[in-house]
């Protein structure tokens, strides 16, 4: 209260020598009611276009995650696919994935194949256009909705880190994100079958997470481990990543940009109720992040007698991740318990994925696949419309679509141009091999 | 003269050279070494995975002395580098047989 006080006094001896100005315009301006219809519409879109930013940075959480988690050697073929991911992102959501996302009342298929066609924007000025005054601007929603569609790409990278070949995966980027997401997507989020059902899925612990978890399961199994990860015997070979300090800062953008991701998805900024929404938003999405990242901590404290920082990363990334598809209902003690069993399946899953040989460089699958599962069936803990039926069917729809589309695209481009470096270019490292280029070069082995 | 190799906890290092430098010791080299010994290594986990460190990291101490001196050097590090616990290190004494300063050329004992 006391900076409220403070602010108005300021704003007070701001305002006082065009006193006379601001009453001129009072007078003129105290017959219009209600004061600007445009108001909503300018709020929701000032709000799509600032946690449309956010999720942005969320590339570059994911590009210093990975980076971190990578050994010295690939940390160039790293960076530069993260870059080119996002950028061949940015270009297909435009040409194919907007509108086959978002068809309006031009579906292909009725809630199921959305329109072709590029995405265009309104006119300079909103010139000859005539504007939804009730929701936002064409541009604002276009950038916003394209920042999801990139994330799913990056989940990809990284659990193919350090073996998988740069152009093979970068046509999986361009199919995943002009096709198998933005279909996929349409059938929540474009008002497509899973919408009628009544499925619910906020921000996209399925529709998003799942998603690029799946596309990276199919790719891992069909790609297979790196060199060296399991033994005959089939013990589990450590390969520790050449940068926790660039991990940890990955993982914080990535916590940061998902007060972006789940704040903007509630969509309107226009009345109290929606900016209390997107608070509660904010608040919820930090907890479970904090719950995750907890429960990491204790939990390999306890299994392992010394806490373990990338599973206490990956935990955060897990709490976010659970927090996804519903975090408006939940409370602040139900939000950081969703996101603590997030980081409790992270501890468990990790090693698991690891019996069955599949080997996830910096643990995408845990994080984005199995809790995003939990995060879709936790809705119904805290969200009365919610059906766990429905949940689960479309989990299981959405699920068996991703993996079975990826798989083929896998099994193609691994039957065509191949997908997986030779041997030797994998020991020496993908940042010589295939880029000729290192990302430390002063630290050679000389 | 004799050259003192011993072989200590990284921790001990800035101790030892304390006391080293209080008898009168002139000079040493220093490197950061990894190996095993009767301490052998252990086992660490990362990702739920547990892994061998089989080389354990230490610190090798270089020092030329003159012969007389040597009992009371190998005794102060045996002094100063001892916790009591498994992977204190090792000392080993040789002889030397000769010595240059190059920037004068004395020789042997002059030179250390």
């Amino acid at each position: 209260m006391k900076t409220l006080t403070k602010l108005g006094l300021a704003a007070a001896v701001i305002a006082a020598p065009s006193l006379g100005l601001a009453q001129e315009a009072a007078e003129a301006a105290a017959d219009v009611t209600p004061p600007n219809s445009e108001i909503g519409f300018i709020f929701t879109t000032f709000m799509f276009l600032v946690a449309g930013f956010l999720v942005f940075w969320m590339a570059a959480g994911f590009a210093m995650l990975e980076a971190g988690l990578v050994r010295s050697k690939n940390v160039t073929m790293q960076l530069t696919k993260n870059v080119a991911l996002f950028s061949l992102a940015a270009i297909f959501y435009y040409l194919i994935g907007y509108n086959l996302m978002y068809p309006g009342d031009g579906w292909s298929v009725e809630g199921m194949l959305g329109a072709f066609g590029p995405a265009v924007l309104e006119a300079v000025g909103l010139e000859g256009s005539e504007p939804d005054l009730t929701y936002a601007s064409v541009g604002s929603d276009f950038f916003f909705q394209l920042m999801f569609c990139a994330a799913t790409a990056s989940i990809v990278s990284g659990a193919l880190a350090e073996r998988i070949k740069l152009w093979p995966f970068l046509i999986f980027t361009v199919i995943l994100t002009s096709i198998i997401y933005p279909i996929q997507a349409s059938w929540k989020w474009g008002g497509g079958f899973l919408d009628a059902m009544g499925f619910l899925d906020f921000a996209g612990s399925t529709v998003v997470h799942s998603v690029g978890g799946w596309a990276a399961l199919s790719g891992a199994l069909i790609l297979g481990p790196r060199i060296g990860k399991y033994t005959k015997e089939g013990r589990t070979v450590p390969i520790p990543g050449s940068n926790l300090a660039l991990a940890t800062l990955g993982t914080f953008i990535l916590w940061l940009g998902w007060f972006g991701f789940n704040g903007g998805s509630q969509l309107y900024m226009d009345t109290a109720g929606n900016v209390a929404d997107i608070s509660r938003i904010f608040s919820n999405t930090n907890a479970a992040a904090a719950g995750g990242a907890v429960a990491a901590l204790i939990l390999t404290q306890v299994l392992y007698k010394k806490p373990d920082l990338t599973m206490i990363l990956n935990g955060a990334l897990a709490g976010l991740v659970s927090i996804t598809a519903e975090p408006l209902t939940p409370t602040l003690g139900v939000a950081t318990l969703i996101g603590a069993v997030g980081g409790v399946i992270v501890v468990f899953a990790v090693p698991f994925l690891d019996k069955l040989k599949i080997d996830d460089v910096v643990g995408a699958i845990p994080v984005h696949l199995f809790a995003g599962i939990w995060g879709t069936i936790a809705v119904v803990i805290t969200n009365g419309d919610a059906n766990i039926g429905t949940q689960l069917y479309s989990i299981l729809v959405v699920g068996i679509f991703t993996f079975v589309a990826s798989g083929v695209i896998w099994f193609i481009l691994k039957a065509t141009v191949g997908i997986r470096v030779g041997e030797e270019e994998e020991i020496n490292g993908l940042d010589m091999a295939e880029l000729g280029m290192e990302a430390y070069p002063e630290f050679s082995k000389g | 003269m004799k050259l003192i190799i011993a072989t200590i906890k990284p921790f001990k290092l800035e101790e030892v050279r304390e006391a080293l430098t209080g008898i009168g010791v002139r000079g040493m080299m220093v490197t950061e070494i990894k190996g095993f010994g009767s301490q052998s290594g252990h086992t660490e986990i990362y990702r739920g995975a547990e892994y061998a460190v089989n080389f354990v990291p230490k610190i090798k101490l270089e020092i030329v002395v003159s012969a007389a001196m040597a009992d009371q050097v190998v005794e102060t590090i045996t002094k100063t580098a001892q916790t009591g616990k498994i992977g204190d290190g090792k000392i080993f004494v040789l002889d030397v047989a000769q010595a240059v300063r190059v920037r004068t050329g004395e020789t042997n004992e002059d030179a250390i």
